[in-house]
Order: structure tokens, then sequence, then C-alpha cells
């Protein structure tokens, strides 16, 4: 599954994307995944409320299921316009 | 007609909007409406826009696409930029048709409103050497209750 981070979490993250194998059920069974990955990936998600999501670049809830799910999106809430 | 660009490169505002006048038919109203680089205190020296290639396409489709089923419209455009800015820059441009000028000012506002917080891009003001994601701000989502 391609994991992409965009703004302050690609920072904290140090990569714009990557690559992991999981069988995570829901995008909140991978973040726990993810956190296991190090200190960068602890910081990342160390306030989920401050975060979004998006599954195959739709916006999703944390407890949206992955099954199926090609590409997964972390990023803070948006700021266009 | 609905149109949606992101792109890099500056854009000409004067001639989009003609450009979009000029091709509605029938249509009584035409509002537009650009966004600008604030420069508050005049510290700003650029502002960098990130986005999610792809998903920024697909979200701001989804957003005309709503707009034209709530609202009489003869066509939308929506141009929005990402990469590096200075103070004064255009941002981003809005456009509507309709027959009477309240579709069309109301689906502006709309866009307007959504895209501010749905639209998958991130803003970064360069100040001196300091560099600072913009934070979202509550008022922003706050508009977007008022369409539900």
């Amino acid at each position: 599954m391609n994991i992409m981070y965009f703004a302050w979490v690609r920072e904290r993250i140090g990569a714009p994307s990557e690559e992991v194998e999981t069988g995570a059920a829901t995008v909140t069974d991978l973040v726990e995944e993810l956190r296991g990955r190090g200190a960068r990936h602890e910081a990342a998600f160390a306030d989920l409320s401050a975060l979004r999501v998006a599954v195959d670049q739709e916006l999703a809830d944390f407890d949206a299921p992955l099954s199926g799910a090609r590409e997964v999106a972390f990023f803070p809430p948006m700021t266009g316009g | 007609m609905r149109i949606v660009r992101v792109q890099d490169a500056p854009f000409d505002f004067g001639a989009e909007a003609q450009s979009f006048a000029d091709a509605q038919t029938g249509m009584g109203a035409v509002v537009t409406f650009t966004g600008i680089v604030r420069d508050l205190d005049g510290a700003l020296t650029r502002m960098v826009i990130e986005h999610y290639p792809g998903m920024t396409e697909k979200a701001l489709s989804a957003i005309a696409e709503e707009a034209h089923a709530r609202w009489s419209l003869g066509g939308s455009l929506i141009i929005h930029r990402h990469g590096t800015l200075g103070p004064d820059d255009m941002i981003m441009m809005v456009a509507t048709a309709s027959r009477h000028r309240k579709d069309a000012f109301e689906a502006a506002m709309f866009l307007m409103d959504y895209l501010k917080s749905r639209a998958p891009f991130w803003k970064k003001e360069e100040t001196g050497g300091a560099a600072e994601w913009v934070a979202a701000r509550d008022e922003d989502e706050d508009a977007l209750k008022g369409w539900e």
C-alpha cells in the first residue's frame, strides 16, 4: 500500500510517501502500525485530531475500512482558496 | 461547461473572465472571484502552496458537480495555483454563470467555501528566515455548515 504525506506531516515523516506491507483493517489500525516505525512517525501521528485522511484520494474517517485500498494519504486540515 | 484547472503558472484574470463570459449563451449573470496572496504585516517573502496531484482535480470536480446540482448554472470555472507565489499574486479564481444573479452569487460562494476546506491544498508562509504552515480556521469549517 502506498502511504502519502503532505504539508507538515510530510516534513515530520521526512518523506513524501512510502510503500508498506500491511494487513490493517482500518485507517486507525494502519496508524498504530505506522507509529511503530519510529520517532518521526510517532511525532507525525501524535495528535490524530490535527490530521485528515484520504483513502484512494477520497476524504475518509479514521474508522474507514482499508480492504482493497491502494493509497492512503495523511495531511493536516486543508487550506485552499 | 465546467472547467477545473490546477496549475503552477500564473493566470490572466481578465482574459479568463472574458473568455468564460464569452462562452456563455442565454446567461444573464456572470460572477467572478479571485483570491490574492495577502501580506498583512509586510513581512511575507513568499507563499508555497502544496497540493495532492490527482486528488486535487477530483475534489475540485466533485465540488463543481455539487454546485451544478444545487443551482441552475450555465457554466463554472475553477482555477487554483500551486507552487511558489509572492505577495499580491493571484492564487485562484472561480467564475459562475446563470440566468439569474442569485444562482451565480450563491454558487460562487459555495465553491469558495468548499475549496477552502475540502480541496487538498496547504499553504506555507515564509517570512524572513521563518516558514510556517497556515492553520485551518474554524470559521472556514463553520462556513460549510451553512450549506449542509
